[in-house]
């Protein structure tokens, strides 16, 4: 069969999948709504948190950052599994305990406090709707590539998708669907890296063959491989690092924070039966992710060692047909600034910005570029960082039926998040703002139908910036982890384990860590971002990093704040206590 | 005692339970006289802490300390085809963090156990 036949076959069998778990699943109550009733297996759940936590960014991006930053994008992998071990010992077992729908649900009671609570769900809306931009995107995106259609189709088809799922379902439905997704990402994601990983060093298992020998008769071992190669050709080597250790460490720290911060992972520990079960649940989640996450090092590493080897010093009239089709998609180019007709891989940018095609064709038969030449770097070729995992397939000579997995494994990652935040949207909008803040009088349907009339709005909003994505998505991403890292992290964590935290302190600390950290992001990435380099930066952490010093400012105002304020009163007190102890969860989750 | 006055205590985790404290109504306690609650309570709060307090401590090790701090000097050693601190930085941090928290799992049930609070 025709690959592309193939695709229409595998994303149109997903689709049907996922809709009939929504119709399998409906919610009937708002609690079913919000945490699915509150019964979820601790191991199913543990799947469909790696799949509403593993978005179109974790599928499609993250290996092709890793290829081209190296050591580097440790960050990234260390950043996004270390936060659940914060989930596991530090969050998500107290937070079952307590047993409510939502995030500022606990603030707001905790704290004792309506202020506290609108905060956070100001918080909450800020992270969601920025990260959900992004996941609209990557759908658009994985339809425009693989199903011949434009990208504002491709929302338009995932908005509806998403729309009878989390809408009819709520959580219930999010959850059963996500773990199937998990299943298709999961296997679209790890059958390349077998064949991959065997073709290059004789070890099917990517973990392992990445630390092997490559097969290619030079008797070294893959990295070192990597290292000579990229060196020999004037890159730095893969395994050495260029960022500074101080931004290292404060990346990693805002990403592992900011997980653990993000409501829309939080709220997946809601819904399993008991306080001990939400422990249970994150060690799985995390050994799902782990699959995904420590096989992505291997696919960058040898993503890049094929590309180099298939792409440098080939003359462009022998070079393979995976060029060619991605130069069609616009997202491979060629320039031929010494004009010897063969394809030079070098450091630097071949040409300034983004290619553009003039629509003729060069001597060689190359798409033309009307972009100016980098005369500074010999470097001739321009590949876009995010094709890597989905040229990777291609570019190994794989069968047509895994490049239609990958469309549809792309696709479910970037659905399965995009419902996932919807859904702590809408149940922040229709539980926190509505029936405990605004409208306390809302009956439970009402609150139900409230629920599905924030969700449907989110869903347009959504799609609206998927379609039309402002010029800053792409810059703010860091604004998810660093407003989690600096807001609703420390709130949480000293909701639970110091007692004394009052609403003057916890307030207080909301707030200044949130101002700091929105304004460094803020004056860096889009008021003045030619200042954005380490000389400007506060203690030389880049943007992605200030959440820490945001977190820090948080913790250290609020202990402050608190210690010449109010004691916290005793009915707190003893909230605190109980829900410091595991038993008696069962019985919150049955009335 | 605690009451309604408190003023806030120090801001370290606070462990220290008194013996005045009567356990919140919607726990199963019922069966056991309020001060033999709080006692055990503020036992297995502290083993709790104890257990958090090290494994955040390797935690800390395994990510910061090998993958960033020291991974220079750990880049000396060979695994397999790996340099070490690379390793821990792509590969090695993400296992120990699965086995820390499946044994914070375990054990956290043996000591809920041992105080009689388990769920």
């Amino acid at each position: 069969m025709e690959t592309q036949t193939l695709i229409y076959l595998f994303v149109g069998a997903s689709f049907a999948l996922y809709i009939g778990i929504a119709i399998w699943s409906r919610a009937g109550s708002t609690k079913e709504f919000y945490v699915a009733g509150g019964g979820v297996n601790p191991v199913v759940n543990g799947m469909a948190t790696a799949a509403d936590w593993m978005s179109a960014a974790s599928f499609l991006s993250m290996a092709g950052l890793i290829a081209f930053m190296g050591y580097d994008a440790s960050v990234y992998l260390m950043g996004w599994t270390g936060g659940y071990v914060m989930l596991a010992l530090l969050l998500a077992p107290y937070l079952r305990k307590f047993g409510q729908f939502t995030v500022p649900d606990f603030i707001g009671t905790r704290y004792y406090s309506k202020a506290a609570r609108v905060v956070a769900v100001i918080c909450l809306i800020f992270i969601s709707f920025t990260y959900i931009a992004g996941q609209m995107r990557g759908v658009g995106i994985v339809f425009s590539q693989f199903l011949d259609v434009g990208i504002t189709a491709g929302v338009i088809i995932g908005m509806g998708i998403v729309f009878i799922y989390a809408v009819l379902g709520g959580m219930k439905g999010i959850t059963y669907t996500q773990v199937a997704q998990y299943c298709v990402l999961i296997f679209a994601y790890m059958v390349p890296a077998f064949f991959i990983s065997f073709m290059l060093t004789g070890n099917p298992i990517p973990q392992i063959g990445l630390g092997s020998e490559v097969q290619d008769g030079s008797g070294m071992y893959m990295l070192e491989r990597l290292d000579n190669v990229l060196v020999d050709l004037g890159f730095n080597q893969y395994t050495a690092g260029s960022k500074s250790t101080i931004d290292m460490f404060c990346i990693t720290m805002a990403l592992m924070v900011g997980t653990a911060g993000l409501p829309h992972v939080i709220v997946r520990f809601f819904t399993v039966p008991k306080a001990s079960d939400a422990r249970k649940s994150a060690g799985w989640a995390l050994v799902f992710i782990a699959l995904l996450y420590t096989t992505a090092p291997a696919i960058g590493a040898f993503g890049m060692y094929n590309l180099i080897n298939k792409v440098d010093d080939v003359a462009y009239t022998e070079v393979e047909p995976f060029f060619t089709n991605w130069e069609d998609a616009d997202l491979y180019a060629w320039q031929d600034k010494n004009g010897d007709g063969v394809m030079q891989y070098r450091p630097g940018t071949a040409f300034e910005g983004k290619p553009e095609f003039t629509g003729e064709t060069g001597p060689s038969g190359e798409r033309l570029v009307a972009n100016a030449p980098n005369m500074d770097s010999e470097n001739e070729v321009y590949v876009d960082r995010d094709t890597l995992v989905l040229a990777n397939p291609e570019i190994a000579n794989l069968p047509g039926w895994v490049v239609a997995l990958m469309a549809a494994g792309g696709l479910a990652a970037a659905l399965s998040t995009a419902a996932g935040l919807l859904l702590v949207i809408s149940s922040s909008i229709s539980h926190d703002l509505l029936k405990s803040t605004f409208a306390p009088n809302i009956s439970a349907k009402g609150e139900l139908f409230a629920a599905r009339a924030a969700a449907t709005a989110a869903i347009m909003v959504a799609g609206y910036l998927g379609i039309y994505p402002p010029g800053w998505v792409a810059q703010v991403v860091a604004f998810a982890f660093g407003l989690a890292a600096s807001s609703l992290f420390p709130a949480i964590f000293m909701g639970i384990f110091f007692k004394a935290m009052n609403k003057e302190g916890a307030i207080a600390g909301m707030v200044s860590g949130l101002v700091f950290t929105f304004s460094y992001i803020l004056y860096f990435k889009l008021m003045n971002p030619a200042a954005n380099v380490a000389e400007n930066w506060l203690f030389g952490i880049s943007p992605e990093g200030i959440g820490v010093i945001g977190m820090l400012i948080n913790f250290g105002v609020a202990i402050a704040v608190a210690s010449v304020t109010k004691g916290t009163p005793v009915e707190i007190r003893k909230l605190v206590d109980s829900i410091r102890v595991p038993r008696g969860a069962g019985e919150a989750h049955a009335h | 005692m605690d009451d309604t006055a408190s003023t806030a205590d120090s801001g370290d985790f606070d462990d220290t339970h008194d013996a005045g404290y009567n356990a919140p109504a919607s726990e199963a306690s019922v069966d056991k006289p309020a001060a033999e609650t709080s006692a055990a309570e503020g036992a297995y709060w502290r083993e709790n802490i104890r257990l958090l307090v090290s494994l955040m401590v390797i935690w800390f090790a395994v990510s910061y300390g090998a993958g960033i701090l020291f991974r220079d000097f750990l880049d000396q050693f060979m695994l397999g085809g790996y340099p070490l601190g690379f390793w821990f930085a792509q590969q090695g941090s993400i296992y120990v963090f699965i086995a820390l928290i499946f044994f914070y799992v375990v054990r956290m049930k043996q000591i809920e156990r041992k105080y009689d609070l388990d769920d």
